[in-house]
Order: C-alpha cells, then sequence, then structure tokens
C-alpha cells in the first residue's frame, strides 16, 4: 500500500452538497412517463376471514386504471416470499407467504387489494371506495399466551403458534451449583419501529416488448431483492435491474422485501403502466418489520469474591405473523449472551413465536443490543447482590486474551476492553461521580450511573458460516474498479450508501490503494445494472471491513497489473519496479518515474506485455476469514425524579473501539445517531396494540414518540483503537456499536438512581408513567422490580 | 373544480389551477417540480416538509396550495446564491457533517432559517427547541445543532471570514 494520507484523514462527505440543496434523488423523485399512483387496500384486523372483496365502485371512480386482488397478482407471482435459515437452520413452523392476502387476513396493515389511478389522490380516494367482507377471528396478541395449549392459533389450522425452539447450549446444573450468589430477572425488549425518516418507495416500470423490468426502491440490498424478485415473476437477473438511489435511512428495515416489492412490480406487468407506490407513515408503522419484541428470562450466578460462574438466557422472540426473512438473525442474541466476560458456562435457548403482528426482523444492532441489554442488567445485579462497584466487577472478569473462542464456538478476534472501561471513567469523573451521587442521596436526590461494556459481532461475514444462514448466498462483497485512459477512476460496489458516507470512505481508501487524488475517484453503488454480478448489501455493520476490503482488493489487483506494464515500460524486471503514491520507478532510480495515469493511459494502447490484454479494470470478491467483534464501554447519568418519575438523561459518555478508522468525523457521527436510538428504545419509543383488538395504538408520530432534539445532551466520545487482525485493513463496523450499548447503559443508570428504593429492575421504555408506578409501589413498601405495564 | 393559484417559489413567479385540497407539499413536489421539500408523516410531525411561506417557517404538509396564493414561499431549492454559493446553513451542516442520510436535511435548514432570522445569536437550548418540530433519525441532533451555531456565528460575522472558514473546513 501506498504510504498512508486518505485513510484516517477527516474528508467533508462529498454526497452533502446536493443533499443540503435538495438535490438528492429519493425514489419518490422520480417518476415515468404514463406512470400511475398505487394505493394498498389493507386488513383493518388482526386476524380475519376475508369473506369478499367488492370493487365495482371503486372500478368506477375517477381516474382509475385498475383494481387487483390476490386472484391477478398469482397469475404474474409465484412462490412464497423468502425466509432464511439465519441463526435457526430448522424451523417448526414458517407460514407460507404470498405478498397479498387471500382467504385469510393475520395482520392489521396486511394487502386485501391495490388500486391503480392517474394520481395518487385519485388512487386513496378509489381505495375507500373497496369493500372488504370480513369475518373476524381470535387475534393472538401476547407472547406468553401464544404458548398456552388453549391459544387461538394466529393461521387457521395450524397446530400452534411456535416458530421455533432452540437450544444451543443447555443448562449445567453442576456449575450453577458452584455459584454463591444467583440473580433472576426478566427482560421487555418492546416492539420498535425502525422508522428511518423516508419510508419505503416503490417504482417499476415493465417493457412488454422487452420483457425487462426497473425497479426504483428504497433498500438497503437492491441485488437480493433482484434475486428474489426474478425468482417470483420469473425473469432472469439479465432483465430485472433495481435501483435504490438515495435512501433515507434504512437502519435494517430495509434489507428483506417486502409485499410492496413484489405488488408495484407485479402491478406494472399486469397494468401495462409504470407504477409508483409510497408508504405513507402510518403504513411505515403498521406494515414495515419491526425491531426487537423479545422478552428474555436469564439467570446469572457469581462467587463472594465476584468471579462470574454461569449465565443462562431463554430468549422468546415475538416473530409475527409471518418469519421476516431475516428474522432468526435476532437469535444471535443467544449467541453473545455471555457479553465481554469470562463465563464457566453459559447457556441459551431462542423460543420464536407467532402472533398476529407485522413480522420482525433486523433493527439496528439485531439481537445484539438484546445480548448486551441481558448481559450487562445481569452484570449489575450481580454487583448489586455482591455490593461490588459494578466498575470493579467488570474489571474482574473482562476477557483479556485474544483471539477468544466463545462457548458458541465465536471467535473475537481483538479487544483491549478494560482500557476502554478506563477511559470512559475517566472521562466521566466516575469516582466524582459516585461521591455526588453519594452526597445527593442523602438529600433525596436520586442520581444514578449506568455502566455498559458492550462487544459485537459484526462484518457479516465468512462465507463458510454465512452461505447456509441465507440458504446459500454467502455474504461476502463484491467491488469493482475501473480506471480510464486519462487515470480517473470509478469505484463500484456491492454495498449501499444510506446516511453512511460510503461515496466519501471507499475512495479515501482507493485513493491509498492506487496512490492517485482523491478527487479523481468517484463511487457508485445501489444500480444493479453497473459493476459486479452480484451485491450483498449493507447491514449489520458490514460495509467497510467486507466492502472496503472487496475495494482494497480490487484496487490492489489494479496496481499489480499498472506494476507488470510499468515494468514493460521501464524494460525492467517486475521485481525491481517500486510504487511509492502512485508513482512507478525502478529501484534504486527514483528521479525517473512513471505516474499511474501515465501507465493507465498506456494500458489502452499498443505495445503491452506479451500475454497482457488491454484495459485496467478489476473485480474482485472479498470473504472475510472471519468476523469482526468491536467493543467499548458507555457510561450513562442520570437523575429520576421521584414525584413525576421523568429521567433526566444528563450526561452521555461513549468510548467505543472500531479498529482502524477511515474517517473519524463518520465514525463520530454513526455513534451519535446509534446512541440516540438506543437512548431512543430505553425511554421513549414502543409499539402498542391493543391485546383485544389487535389493533395498533401507535400507528401515527401523534402517538409513537420519536425523540426531538430537545431529549438530548451532546454525548461525550472518546475512543481507542485495537486494530483487527481479520483483515488487511485492520478495520471493524461502528455503524450499530451506540444502539448496542446505549440502551442498558441508561437502564443500569436508571436502576442505580432507584437502587435505595429497593428497586432493581426497569423495563423499557422507562417512561415517567411506567417509573412513577414502580416508584410508588417501592415507596409503598409492596413487592419492586415487577412489571408495571403489559 | 380547480382553482387558480398564483405564487411566488424561490424567487419565481408560478400560476397553475389546482385542486383546492391539494396540499402546499404536493404542490412544490409534483406541480411546480421542487422535489427537495421532503415527506416524513402524515400528522404535521416530523418537520422534513418545512418551507418559508412570506419568511415564516411552515410544514407545507399543513397548509392547503390554494392558502399560499399571493405569498412567498423559499424551499431548500432557494436557500443557495444565484452563484451557487450555499447559504451559511447549508455550508455549516456539511461543515459540521449535520446529515446523514441526508432526508430530513431539507426541512432543518428551513427550520434553522426561520430560526436564526427570529433569533441570530441562540443558546443551545433556544436552538434545540427552536427545532423541535423537526425529527432526525441519523444524527442524535449533536451535529444538528453544532451546524446550526456554526451558521449564525458565519451569518453574525463578516461575509469575507464566512467564506474563509467555509473554505478551510473542507479538509481539517
Amino acid at each position: 500500500m501506498a504510504v498512508t494520507t486518505m485513510i484516517g484523514a477527516k474528508i467533508h462527505r462529498r454526497e452533502d452538497p446536493r443533499l443540503v440543496s435538495g438535490e438528492g434523488r429519493y425514489v419518490d423523485d422520480f417518476t415515468r412517463p404514463g406512470c400511475v399512483a398505487l394505493a394498498v387496500v389493507r386488513s383493518p384486523h388482526a386476524h380475519a376471514l376475508v369473506k369478499s372483496i367488492d370493487i365495482t365502485q371503486a372500478a368506477k371512480a375517477p381516474g382509475v386504471v385498475a383494481v387487483y386482488t390476490h386472484k391477478d397478482f398469482v397469475k404474474v407471482l409465484s412462490g412464497t416470499m423468502p425466509v432464511t435459515p439465519s441463526f435457526v437452520a430448522e424451523k417448526k413452523q414458517s407460514p407460507p407467504r404470498f405478498p397479498i392476502a387471500d382467504k385469510e387476513v393475520v395482520y392489521q396493515g396486511e394487502p386485501v387489494a391495490v388500486v391503480l389511478a392517474e394520481t395518487k389522490y385519485q388512487a386513496s380516494d378509489a381505495s375507500n371506495l373497496i369493500e372488504v367482507e370480513y369475518e373476524t377471528l381470535p387475534a393472538v396478541m401476547d407472547l406468553d399466551k401464544a404458548l398456552e395449549a388453549k391459544s387461538p392459533t394466529v393461521h387457521s389450522g395450524a397446530p400452534d403458534n411456535l416458530g421455533w425452539d432452540l437450544t444451543y447450549i443447555p443448562d449445567d446444573p453442576a456449575v450453577m451449583k458452584e455459584a454463591d450468589v444467583v440473580i433472576k430477572v426478566r427482560i421487555l425488549q418492546q416492539r420498535i419501529a425502525p422508522t428511518s425518516m423516508e419510508t419505503r418507495g416503490v417504482l417499476a416500470e415493465y417493457s412488454k416488448p422487452d420483457g425487462t423490468l426497473t425497479v426504483w426502491m428504497s433498500s438497503q440490498s437492491p441485488h437480493f431483492v433482484r434475486l428474489f424478485l426474478g425468482g417470483a415473476m420469473g425473469i432472469p437477473e439479465n432483465r430485472l435491474r433495481v435501483i435504490s438511489p438515495d435512501v433515507g435511512g434504512g437502519f435494517g428495515a430495509k434489507i428483506s422485501p417486502y409485499s410492496e416489492d413484489w405488488l408495484v412490480p407485479a402491478a406494472a406487468k399486469l397494468s401495462g403502466r409504470p407504477v409508483k407506490w409510497i408508504e405513507s407513515r402510518t403504513e411505515s408503522l403498521q406494515t414495515t418489520t419491526h425491531g426487537r419484541g423479545q422478552v428474555f428470562e436469564v439467570e446469572a450466578g457469581a462467587k463472594k469474591d465476584g468471579t462470574l460462574v454461569f449465565i443462562k438466557a431463554t430468549q422468546y422472540l415475538d416473530a409475527g405473523a409471518y418469519m421476516g426473512t431475516f428474522a432468526a438473525f435476532q437469535a444471535c442474541a443467544c449467541l453473545l449472551a455471555g457479553g465481554a466476560y469470562n463465563w464457566k458456562h453459559v447457556a441459551a435457548r431462542t423460543v420464536g413465536v407467532l402472533t398476529n403482528k407485522v413480522p420482525t426482523d433486523p433493527y439496528r444492532g439485531a439481537g445484539r443490543p438484546e445480548a448486551t441489554h441481558l448481559c450487562e442488567r445481569a452484570i449489575d445485579l450481580l454487583a448489586g447482590a455482591l455490593k461490588m462497584d459494578p466498575a470493579e466487577i467488570r474489571r474482574k472478569n473482562f476477557i483479556t486474551t485474544f483471539p477468544h473462542t466463545n462457548h458458541f464456538g465465536l471467535v473475537f478476534d481483538s479487544g483491549a476492553y478494560e482500557k476502554a472501561l478506563d477511559m470512559a471513567m475517566k472521562i466521566a469523573g466516575y469516582e466524582k461521580l459516585r461521591k455526588e451521587q453519594e452526597e445527593g442521596r442523602k438529600k433525596g436526590k436520586y442520581l444514578g450511573i449506568g455502566l455498559s461494556s458492550w462487544i459485537e459481532i459484526c462484518g457479516f461475514g465468512p462465507s463458510a458460516a454465512t452461505a447456509p444462514a441465507t440458504g446459500g448466498i454467502a455474504l461476502v462483497e463484491s467491488a469493482q474498479v475501473r480506471v480510464f485512459p486519462t487515470g480517473s477512476v470509478a469505484v463500484y460496489v456491492g454495498t449501499h450508501s444510506h446516511g453512511q458516507g460510503h461515496d466519501t470512505t471507499f475512495p479515501q481508501i482507493v485513493a491509498d490503494t492506487l496512490g492517485v487524488p482523491y478527487d479523481s475517484i468517484e463511487l457508485r453503488h445501489g444500480d444493479t445494472a453497473e459493476g459486479p454480478a452480484f451485491g450483498y448489501g449493507t447491514y449489520g455493520s458490514r460495509s467497510l471491513a467486507v466492502g472496503g476490503m472487496a475495494v482494497h482488493k480490487a484496487s490492489k489487483k489494479i496496481v499489480d497489473k499498472a506494476r507488470k506494464l510499468a515494468a514493460h515500460m521501464f524494460e525492467a524486471a517486475e521485481e525491481d519496479i517500486a510504487f511509492d503514491q502512485g508513482q512507478f520507478y525502478v529501484k534504486g532510480s527514483p528521479d525517473k518515474r512513471k505516474a499511474f495515469g501515465e501507465v493507465a493511459f498506456a494500458s489502452y494502447g499498443a505495445g503491452l506485455p506479451e500475454g497482457m490484454e488491454q484495459g485496467l479494470e478489476a473485480v474482485a470478491y472479498y470473504d472475510p476469514s472471519n468476523f469482526v467483534w468491536p467493543f467499548g464501554t458507555h457510561i450513562a447519568v442520570v437523575e429520576v425524579d421521584p414525584e413525576t418519575g421523568h429521567v433526566d438523561l444528563k450526561r452521555y459518555i461513549a468510548v467505543d473501539d472500531c479498529g482502524n478508522i477511515i474517517n473519524p468525523m463518520i465514525v463520530d457521527g454513526q455513534i451519535h445517531g446509534g446512541v440516540a436510538q438506543g437512548i431512543s428504545q430505553a425511554l421513549y419509543e414502543e409499539v402498542v396494540y391493543d391485546n383485544e383488538s389487535g389493533q395498533m395504538r401507535t400507528g401515527t408520530f401523534t402517538d409513537y414518540l420519536l425523540p426531538s432534539a430537545n431529549e438530548f445532551p451532546i454525548f461525550e466520545l472518546g475512543r481507542t483503537i485495537t486494530p483487527s487482525p481479520t483483515n488487511e485493513l485492520g478495520v471493524k463496523g461502528i455503524g450499530e456499536a451506540g444502539t448496542i450499548a446505549s440502551s442498558i447503559a441508561v437502564i443500569n443508570a436508571i436502576c442505580d438512581a432507584l437502587a435505595p428504593l429497593g428497586i432493581k429492575h426497569v423495563d423499557m421504555p422507562a417512561s415517567p408513567d411506567r417509573l412513577w408506578k414502580q416508584i410508588q409501589e417501592a415507596s409503598g413498601g409492596s413487592s419492586n422490580g415487577k412489571e408495571a405495564r403489559k | 373544480m380547480k382553482h387558480k393559484v398564483a405564487t411566488t417559489v424561490n424567487g419565481q413567479r408560478r400560476e397553475h389551477e389546482v385542486e383546492p385540497r391539494l396540499l402546499l407539499v404536493h404542490y412544490l413536489r409534483d406541480v411546480v417540480g421542487l422535489t427537495g421539500t421532503h415527506i416524513g408523516c402524515d400528522t404535521s410531525q416530523c418537520g422534513a416538509c418545512t418551507v418559508t411561506v412570506d419568511g415564516k417557517a411552515v410544514k407545507s404538509c399543513t397548509m392547503f396550495a390554494v392558502q399560499a396564493e399571493g405569498k412567498s414561499i423559499t424551499t431548500i431549492e432557494g436557500m443557495a446564491a444565484k452563484d451557487g454559493t450555499l447559504h451559511p446553513l447549508q455550508q455549516a451542516f456539511w461543515d459540521e457533517h449535520g446529515l446523514q442520510c441526508g432526508f430530513c436535511t431539507p426541512g432543518f435548514i428551513m427550520a434553522a432559517s426561520y430560526l436564526l432570522s427570529q433569533n441570530p445569536n441562540p443558546t443551545e437550548d433556544e436552538i434545540r427547541q427552536g427545532l423541535e418540530g423537526n425529527l432526525c433519525r441519523c444524527t442524535g441532533y449533536v451535529n444538528i445543532v453544532k451546524s446550526v451555531q456554526s451558521a449564525a456565528k458565519a451569518m453574525n460575522g463578516s461575509k469575507a471570514n464566512a467564506g474563509e472558514h467555509s473554505a478551510a473546513a473542507r479538509r481539517s
């Protein structure tokens, strides 16, 4: 590699001038000649039989072009929506899902009909004229009750509501007996709406003469959509182009394909008109996959001196009415239940449960925030039981030697956990805070300090591990680097940037590898008609550690060819050629140089070495040897008002280690956003359904609480750098770190604040009403730590 | 029945016939063709569609196009100077990494422009309160607050200084 000049530099984002000028192009900003608007008629019931659908009035309404129902779509769509094995290879039940309901609807918001009209107002008007006769059925809404033998079933005729039940590692009763103290806790991970500010949207145009389909959509993984949609519509990949342009956030909810991703292209084929559908916010809250939706039963034990002995976690996952494509990915919470610590034994079981709700699927962190939450809560409870400082018990039990193989066979590549803890405590002024807390308690002030020492598995991932998990496609990554005759460079990647800044950071890598000016490199992504044959998308903090490495690998192939050509031009042996900052020269004669651009130009000319083809371009697929393992420690400082249950988040300290850094400004930005989302889960957000009717009670932003700028302090960041030995760049991932760490930092702080009242556990969201009730119960001398709201 | 509506958008006079129920945001996006104003919710919570109407910040999903009759509207596309020089707020959002996915950004910039027109020297708390009608899911608001602080400084300083600040911030 050339001398590093761009890697590690704070380069301002080149995508920003268009985005701050209103020149970004999101899917709703595109149209096609003759385009019609599509509106979806959705089930208002969580569970019902569809007795009849009367489209007569709607079909006659002004501007209506067509009305389609299940019977129309079966003519152009086949098969069912994809479900991957993920971390649960064998599922007991995975109900087949067609993108539009036929005789039975199983969650509120499930499509039953679509209307195509000349304008979106007309499509919306006409959709209200469709009369659907339903016969309602009992809705299965509660995770616990769903597993009871007498429970109604989510799907008529199903044997029960069990999706999967897998014990990764069973209990070891002998080890459990070695513990001097044992704690038990039940942890609620409420359903969260991922809520990117841009909702989903699809625009599709079908050419009947050519048999080609072009789809513009808001997706994190356009190649996967092409793969699945092509299968459903019988269109080969070479005639199907998926374009995911500027995307207004994803957070995991734009990985898996959705019903509308099938229905809109199918409607374009059926009608012969380009069709556009843009999801409304209510549709988004109701039908875009939710995150979390889990309950954990946790038991952990330690010796008197604080040595950790065992942790046992059972995950009950509310899968919803169908399995999300990557629903079972969330079971990775089990595999990381031991967190950053040495335990003698870790036991874990995952149970997937069907309910009459929209499916859950990955949301920022997907399984890893849940793992961190349960483990860090258990650590604090053990510290409390042992009357140890929470920092001390962590320090005593940290994993310190790497690579470390955990109980599930996962290999942590590198780490320095204590270093991050020390830095976080230093920034926080931990000792001083503890003194303030002690003083405050005397005056009736409930100050709390919460620690979260997090780890993460990311950079998905090695082909041997990931191909079985997806059902065949390995989650490697591809890149193509093209050097044009005059030396400018285009880089095509299979990842997708929707806020992560790849347009800036990937060219930083290429600039260093090729030694060419950063400004001469352009990054392209999100269009399946460009670049390598397959791309794997952006999720799971994988883009840099896998995609960045693919870019680096392709760039090195370019340098290799250019070096051969330069040797030929110098009439020297290849091994005698030096390459430094974009200049080739014969070792020992650094005065005579050939710039990279000169060699690039020559590569398109005559007189190349024997056997060398013209051109200077390369494709690389990078298959990592392992996952990567970022880590860190976060500290939240809160004050709880016992009169109102209000939590004042006074300070938030985040020390993260994601290995080597390409652009520190972007890393900090990722941490800010991630931390905010975790805090938001801890304090504000919750998807609420009415347990009787199955109606969503949080179907607009009026009821689904997203925090504004008013709710957060400035976050205080620190950083340690422990390079990853897994890849040549030494990089890990940072997209999810903040979210993984922060929910439990806040909850631990609240529990710490309320410890004098005997409150041992608080569930999320720690809203004023929930906390107030718990404080009231605790002050009244009744038992504490119980779930105040179901 | 369609109604005539005449407005001035980013300094240009516009005349159209529109349905009375057409929302201002749909008018701007679909009729005038300015797609920089975004739609992020159905209930006027998110602020992605914020524009200024006669200088005042308005969520353009809360207003009908016909209510804009005779009014002067500024959208994100009207913020930069004619020669392409970014408005200090646009420049500050770029310099301070005040955006990630960029979808909420036009709304934040428009809301902030109104805030700074009313209060050229806001404190951090005043900025946070002033922007509470706008939602961002990417940034945790940290760098949005910094962007507005930085823009306020640039707008209050001399134009030459503001220019220098921008150039220096490109690569630090």
